[in-house]
């Protein structure tokens, strides 16, 4: 327990719920850390002399006479390069056996951006995920969940990613994470040789769900620091919000407070977005990109998890299953990358978004002609080859498995509208199609 | 003497203050926290407690801190110098703050008072003025910025004196008016106006009859917006609402465009930074900042400055509204305000209304949208203020207490649609949901007849027809099949896809494309309705679909050309031949 001299000790608590405990101390700061008979606490209701504490890992067996003490500071974080190769606790202390980190003490949770001091986004990140770099390019600075639901490979989409990013620092942040899947995470980044630029915060499914709420804090006051002292590019994982989401219901219904749409709190909206807009481009090359998860309930996108983090980050990632093709694939209808139009056709080739937007058209038309068929009508010819051609995007660029880079995405494109359609019905840019046209 | 407190709780960022003499509902007082001093607003008041929101962080705040009540409710400074400015919702200078970082507590000036203007006097010494009366001129960047009365000057006073022409400091005395009383007033270039009231002294504000150009033809042609009008984009996530909100402040044809960024996400005024100093207005031909005010509270930036980000654009806008400009206030999103609402009223346990929102929610926002108008101002000088908020609807659900709210006090409505954003039909505004009760205004009507041709709005009507008609047998033909209805229902499913295609999408990233005048949707709309009203034959409806491909796909690339060049008149022509390949004899 980490106790200064001279330190009042309180012996005293005036009432304890699931979460929470309330005693008289006097002095007390809004926002700092305590210690409820060693467990660590943090002050979020003061009321006179009434101090209430948000208990992380849970009140059971606290007493009326437990130990308290306050810590005087907000949460921290020991900051440096030693963090890099370390799993941390939601606390940041070390799970991996290794020695405590010495560094700077950081504040986490801290102040914004200024938003006139930031820098336009404009690096691409290539993933060689076609229905991501095609589709749905991402770019260093932005912030993006993958909508999935429990049974998809999201995990394994976004080690990927984070793989094939060259992000200089990967900060892994997992809240509610299985331990299967943070032995997953382990391995691969130790077989990959990833290891020495990964930081990870965990809280498992073993841990109590509250601590949660530390987790994005700790990996963003981490990713601030290499992104603004080393001026480097960071990729930050944070998986599964959506457990963060239920964590943070938890404790504003223990703090009585009014539940909102699916009993979430009023404030969902700001506490999703104080993590998400930490996604940034500095003016000087440092900058951080959020990739998260949150999974949703049988799909269902209007819950208010899901629903607030759309209004909130810049696109959305959705993976589906293609049973034509036996893969999953990334969802071209559902998926947005918003800041994809800062680099397609500026640093990728000018036919970038007619390729993206007809291929998608085209598609769509597939999906329609498919319907048809399910209905039992005749399908056109024009049907027919849209269907063809749908099968064929599907499997050469949507699946997950493709790894090339962009200008052979757009050939590809090419190759198959050609195959398929003429002109006419490709109707893309007269010019666009007199130089790429595959004849 | 000023009142005095001492904070005795805190949530969150409510924090109750025990005062130690008389405080007023929403006075501003500032918390002191070691060397910082954090803002605040009263929202409650019982006994000798306080409840009052903080603009800032609360963290390290305790019990005891001295409080120091000003006297006056959250107002802004008005003067020269405001425009092309980034704003915090408090107006202070974004970029006047030092470090990446936003400070707690950085409080920074709107404007230099220092700074000289060369002043023109209109008034002279002798002249009788009320509130908001011009009392002299500075050229502020290309905008001709009046120095009037300040609003909160009552009854009529008499110009004792004005300084003749010259250089003058915005805080310098460049008049003094005395009332009958005698009292006497020094006036600078510069007064302050609490952000909650409207600024008044306008002679009337009659029903709106101009139409405000915007260049995007889904608005301008379908559903027109009138100038001093409000109308409102409500839409689920990824619809478009901020690119379509975008492409309104790039193009419409406003003297001041004032976008007020609330609660949205920081990239998006990055975008605004960056994009719009850089690009021209198509019609002055001046950088587009240079009509640009911005203020923004971005999703991450203190909550409670939401709600004053949003009044304090609209109480710039009045501002230059009383200059005699035509002001467009853009506000993207108006539902991050009332979440804003929501957790205080939440924080002070107030009983919910609907979706736990505050009870007066509907009257905030009608409050909000009714000082938005045109007016005509004393002088016989007229301004206006067009205001187009977005909401964001949970779930993307029309039926929740923001979107309600707003549309009994917004008079357009363009709904985006999830379907049409789907398939990238963009803009994503919903032609069968939309409205426009401009249209059905007779002065708004005879406007159009005048300024665009005669008969325009039955134009305008007759196309909602076609596409209301073509969704039909759309529909229809989902249900029936191809071969299951008559071949007119696919000729009419077919015709409102040419109107689709070509009056409604647009692409906002093309260059020529993002903006049409509204000669050029005059020449397209009667180009696409002669084509509508052809009597085509077909031999089966094998042949339709293709054939209104090719066509839709000319009638694009005369979209993608300089209005009237070659090559648009070779597409035009090109078409004119298809047309007359199928024209039933």
């Amino acid at each position: 327990m980490q106790t200064r001299a001279f330190q009042k000790i309180y012996t005293r608590i005036d009432n304890i719920t699931k979460a929470t405990c309330t005693l008289r101390a006097e002095g007390v700061t809004n926002e700092e850390m305590a210690y409820v008979d060693g467990r660590p606490a943090q002050v979020v209701k003061i009321s006179g002399d009434q101090v209430t504490l948000q208990v992380f890992p849970g009140t059971a067996g606290i007493a009326s006479d437990s130990e308290v003490v306050f810590t005087g500071a907000p949460p921290t974080l020991k900051v440096g390069e030693a963090l890099k190769g370390r799993f941390f606790d939601a606390y940041g202390r070390p799970i991996d056996g290794g020695p405590e980190v010495d560094g700077e003490v950081r504040e986490i949770g801290g102040p914004s951006v200024n938003p006139v001091r930031r820098k336009q986004p404009s690096e691409l990140i290539a993933t060689g995920i076609a229905g991501i770099d095609l589709n749905n390019t991402l770019v260093t600075g932005q912030k993006i969940p993958f909508f999935a639901d429990a049974d998809q490979p999201y995990n394994q989409v976004m080690a990927t990613v984070a793989l094939r990013a060259q992000a200089d620092v990967i900060v892994l942040g997992g809240m509610g994470m299985s331990n299967d899947d943070y032995l997953y995470y382990r391995n691969l980044f130790e077989n990959a040789g990833a290891t020495d630029r990964i930081v990870s915060f965990m809280n498992t499914t073993e841990n109590p769900p509250v601590e949660r709420l530390l987790v994005p804090d700790m990996c963003l006051a981490a990713a601030e620091w290499f992104a603004v002292e080393r001026k480097q590019k960071v990729l930050v994982l944070l998986s599964d919000m959506t457990l963060y989401a239920d964590a943070l219901a938890i404790v504003s219904n223990r703090m009585d407070q009014i539940p909102s749409k699916d009993s979430m709190p009023g404030s969902l909206y700001s506490d999703l977005a104080k993590i998400y807009e930490k996604a940034v481009q500095f003016p000087d090359g440092g900058s951080i990109t959020i990739i998260a998860v949150t999974t949703l309930s049988g799909g269902d996108i209007t819950h208010a998890v899901p629903d607030n983090t759309g209004y909130i980050t810049e696109g959305q990632l959705y993976l589906r299953r293609d049973t034509d093709i036996a893969k999953v694939i990334v969802d071209p209808f559902r998926s947005l990358s918003r800041l994809k139009q800062l680099v397609t056709g500026k640093k990728t080739r000018e036919d970038h978004a007619a390729v993206m937007n007809t291929a998608i058209r085209l598609y769509a038309d597939a999906a329609n002609a498919k319907t048809k068929l399910e209905n039992g009508f005749e399908l056109t010819d024009y049907d027919r080859r849209a269907l063809g051609f749908a099968k064929d995007y599907s499997a050469a660029l949507l699946a997950i498995d493709v790894n090339i880079g962009i200008e052979k995405m757009l050939d590809t494109g090419w190759e198959l509208f050609a195959k398929y359609f003429t002109k006419d019905e490709v109707g893309a840019k007269r010019e666009l199609m007199d130089k790429y046209w595959k004849a | 003497m000023a009142t005095t407190g001492k904070v005795a709780g805190i949530v969150s960022n409510l924090v109750t203050v025990e005062v130690d003499g008389p405080v007023g509902q929403n006075e501003i007082c500032y918390i002191l926290l070691g060397g910082e001093k954090l803002m605040a607003e009263t929202i409650k008041v019982t006994g000798n407690r306080a409840s009052v929101q903080v603009f800032e962080s609360t963290r390290g705040l305790s019990v005891g801190c001295p409080v120091e009540f000003t006297g006056h409710m959250l107002e802004v400074t008005l003067g020269p110098g405001m425009l092309s400015r980034n704003y915090d919702g408090l107006q202070n200078d974004l970029d006047a703050m030092t470090g990446v970082f936003l400070k707690r507590g950085e409080y920074t000036a709107p404007f230099d008072p220092k700074r000289k203007w060369a002043f023109k006097p209109l008034a002279k010494a002798g002249d009788k003025v009320r509130a908001a009366d011009w009392l002299g001129s500075v050229q502020e960047g290309w905008i001709d910025h009046k120095i009037m009365v300040p609003f909160d000057y009552e009854g009529e006073g008499t110009v004792e004196s004005i300084v003749p022409a010259g250089e003058y400091a915005a805080e310098d005395e460049i008049a003094v008016v005395v009332d009958a009383s005698g009292a006497k007033r020094s006036l600078t270039m510069t007064m302050k106006w609490p952000v909650k009231r409207e600024i008044r002294g306008y002679k009337s504000k009659p029903r709106p009859f101009k139409a405000m150009e915007t260049g995007v033809r889904t608005i301008d042609t379908l559903n027109p917006i009138a100038e001093g009008g409000t109308g409102f984009i409500p839409g689920p996530f990824g619809c478009g609402k901020t690119v379509l909100q975008h492409a309104l402040a790039k193009n419409a044809g406003a003297d001041l465009i004032i976008m007020v960024a609330c609660g949205e996400r920081a990239n998006e005024v990055v975008e605004i930074f960056t994009e719009f100093p850089e690009l021209d207005d198509p019609r002055t031909g001046r950088k587009l900042m240079e009509r640009t005010i911005i203020v923004c509270n971005t999703s991450n930036m203190p909550v409670a400055s939401r709600e004053a980000s949003v009044y304090t654009g609209m109480t710039l806008a009045e501002y230059y509204r009383m200059m005699g400009l035509k002001v467009l206030l853009l506000a993207d999103s108006t539902s991050r305000w009332a979440q804003a609402l929501r957790e205080m009223s939440n924080r002070m346990e107030e009983l919910p209304g609907p979706d736990a929102f505050p009870m007066d929610l509907s009257a905030v926002v009608a409050g909000f949208y009714a000082r938005a108008g045109y007016v005509e101002l004393r002088n016989g000088q007229s301004g206006s203020i067009t205001f187009i908020g977005t909401v964001s609807p949970a779930g993307g659900n029309l039926k929740e207490p923001v979107t309600e709210s707003t549309q009994k006090a917004a008079r357009c409505f363009y709904a985006l649609s999830q379907a049409r954003a789907d398939s990238k039909r963009y803009p994503a505004v919903d032609p069968i949901d939309s409205y426009s009760k401009y249209l059905e205004y007779p002065e708004v009507v005879e406007y159009f007849d005048r300024n665009v041709e005669p008969g325009w709005v039955g134009k305008v009507l007759e196309m909602k027809d076609l596409l209301l008609r073509g969704k039909e047998a759309k529909d229809q033909i989902n249900i029936l099949g191809d071969d299951g209805v008559p071949l007119e229902y696919h000729v009419n499913a077919n015709k409102a896809e040419v109107i689709d295609f070509c009056i409604l999408q647009q692409d906002a990233f093309d260059e020529i494309d993002a903006s049409t005048p509204m000669d050029r949707q005059r020449y397209m709309v009667d180009l696409v309705l002669g084509i509508c009203s052809e009597k085509l034959a077909f031999d089966g409806f094998e042949e339709v679909g293709g054939w209104f491909k090719k066509l839709i796909n000319l009638v694009r690339q005369m979209n993608y050309q300089p209005f009237g060049n070659d090559k648009f008149k070779e597409a035009e022509a090109e078409l004119r031949a298809l047309v007359a390949e199928r024209r039933a004899d």
